[in-house]
């Protein structure tokens, strides 16, 4: 056995277990953190294949940001999972076939279709300066540039109407005003009187 | 790497994988180690620096002038025992710590600190660097859960904000770097700026290094950002109900992160081991070294204690307000700006 199947079997090993642990532990934030735990021993999968960009930005992304977001909501909402567990067993059978369904097409696809090791055999080891980074960005910026801007503008879109949502609050909201706050002059504020001292009787 | 390590490995069993583990074992301890005492000595040097501008003296009673009170506070912090809450979640309330210390250590696996000494020399270092750091922040959320104490909890709420919010000013001033350089490999970066002085990118990128210094010491938790552990609202911040080593570690990946702050700006800004002088001077104390990086490093990281003790505390607002309304959009016109000035202007030598 190579170093590179051990260490495949090891991770992928760590992947599978977290990815069972996030749908049956009970404590929601602790099936978020499988679910983190599940991420990146995916994206270290993903670097053994030799995609580097892809796994770091798998990181990045969803370890980094997506799933800080998922668990502060989980972590501030009072989840009842008794109650989303209720009717599992009315709704068993149907995931269980869906799940069998599933898992045959795989194997069909896999045993007799075009990836094959035949048909489809392992890709070579890149050379030790090849950067799939630069590849990427080349690909990205001239192939593809305009289904990439498609997405970066349906992107922008769905986060400009989320900020848009969340600014219906009441018109007569007090606000800061920063500008106003530094244009403040002494003058505005404070009045220095000049008076005589006055005798106390 | 010395000839008797080399030798003593021969006469293990002929596996090649074992023989690339156990170098790069060796290679980590030799990282680490410095690391380890650097991350001792700061908090000293923080105490002895702001002591002598409030005009006091700071820790002189362990060993001369002090010298040993690290080595005291370590001691003291392994052997009080840690204490975990009732009704706290045992688990995550020792895994936090360790979480927050982690990505702290490993990013060091990637920082070049000369051209040829650099652990792991990949081709995506920068965005290695960004990835890992950014898994940080569960340490910090996880404790402040795990508690199971208010403060704790609105703290890490504070506290994973403020780094989520700065790291994005923080990755866009990267952008400007990595564009000037055309290279996402810190080593790399490093030598695009060889040349003496006037080539370090601190000169035509100096807004972005502001952003990035400014954001690395909010994305630290350091004053004046230090709003998730202001003493004067939330007692000490995401680790009150920590004690002995689980509060110690969390001491420690503060400060190693500033340590990390500080060699990434001089890495990216300030020509990383390259000497001021260029590589010309006949003088080997004067060219290129390790010296330059450790120098570089140590002045940026005087500037981290030298803002405790002169700014008072943001307010939270306003903090908020300057990562998303001042740096974002700074960095994001800078990057368009760059972009104009390097391909379609005849000023575009000026960012290579």
């Amino acid at each position: 056995m190579t170093f590179e199947q051990l260490v495949f079997y090891f991770l992928a090993s760590v992947a599978v277990i977290a990815a069972g642990l996030v749908i049956t532990v009970r404590n929601p934030v602790r099936a978020a953190l499988f679910l983190i735990l599940t991420f990146f021993t995916v994206a270290v999968i993903w670097l053994l294949l030799e995609a580097e960009f892809l796994a770091i930005v798998l990181v990045l992304v969803y370890v980094g940001a997506v799933m800080v977001l998922f668990l502060f909501v989980v972590m501030m909402l009072d989840i009842d999972t008794d109650q989303l567990r209720e009717g599992f067993a009315e709704y068993l059978p149907i995931g269980a076939t869906v799940a069998v369904i599933i898992l045959l097409q795989l194997v069909i696809v896999f045993s007799f279709g075009p990836f094959d090791l035949e048909q489809m055999p392992a890709p070579a080891a890149a050379a030790v300066d090849y950067s799939n980074t630069h590849q990427l960005g080349l690909l990205l910026y001239t192939y593809y540039v305009y289904p990439f801007e498609l997405a970066a503008v349906l992107l922008l879109l769905a986060m400009v109407a989320a900020i848009a949502l969340s600014l219906r609050g009441r018109l007569s909201a007090k606000r800061q005003r920063p500008d106003a706050q530094v244009r403040v002059r002494k003058e505005d504020r404070l009045r220095i009187v000049k008076m005589n001292a006055e005798k106390q009787d | 790497m010395p000839e008797w390590i080399l030798y003593l490995l021969d006469f293990l069993p002929d596996w090649d994988w074992l023989h690339v583990l156990l170098i790069a074992l060796i290679k980590v301890v030799a990282i680490f180690i410095p690391l380890v005492v650097a991350v001792a000595y700061l908090p000293y040097a923080e105490r002895k620096i702001i002591g002598y501008m409030q005009i006091r003296i700071g820790p002189n009673r362990v060993g001369p002038r002090g010298w040993l009170q690290p080595i005291a506070d370590a001691l003291k912090l392994i052997l009080k025992e840690i204490i975990v809450p009732t009704k706290s979640n045992k688990y995550l309330f020792i895994l936090a710590p360790i979480l927050a210390m982690g990505p702290a250590i490993a990013v060091w696996s990637v920082i070049p600190f000369t051209d040829t000494l650099v652990l792991a020399d990949i081709n995506a270092g920068l965005l290695f660097v960004l990835a890992v750091s950014s898994i940080g922040v569960y340490g910090i959320i996880i404790a402040g859960w795990a508690s199971n104490s208010k403060y704790a909890f609105l703290s890490a709420m504070r506290a994973s904000a403020q780094i989520v919010s700065y790291e994005l000013a923080m990755g866009f001033a990267l952008v400007t770097v990595l564009m000037a350089a055309g290279s996402l490999n810190l080593r790399e970066i490093v030598l695009a700026q060889s040349g003496g002085l006037t080539n370090w990118y601190l000169w035509p990128l100096f807004p972005m290094f502001m952003v990035y210094f400014i954001s690395g010491v909010a994305e630290t938790n350091r004053a004046p950002f230090d709003v998730a552990e202001g003493e004067s609202e939330i007692v000490a911040g995401f680790h009150v109900e920590y004690s002995g080593m689980t509060f110690a570690v969390f001491f420690l990946a503060e400060y190693a992160n500033m340590i990390l702050i500080a060699t990434l700006t001089s890495l990216m800004f300030l020509g990383g081991w390259m000497s001021p002088f260029g590589a010309a001077s006949d003088i080997i104390i004067l060219g290129d070294g390790i010296h330059w990086l450790l120098l570089k490093t140590s002045f940026l990281l005087f500037f981290f204690l030298w803002f405790r003790a002169t700014f008072p505390r943001y307010r939270y607002d306003q903090i908020m307000r300057l990562g998303w309304k001042v740096f974002l959009p700074l960095t994001i016109f800078w990057i368009v700006f760059m972009g104009v000035m390097m391909f379609l202007t005849p000023w575009g030598y000026l960012f290579h």
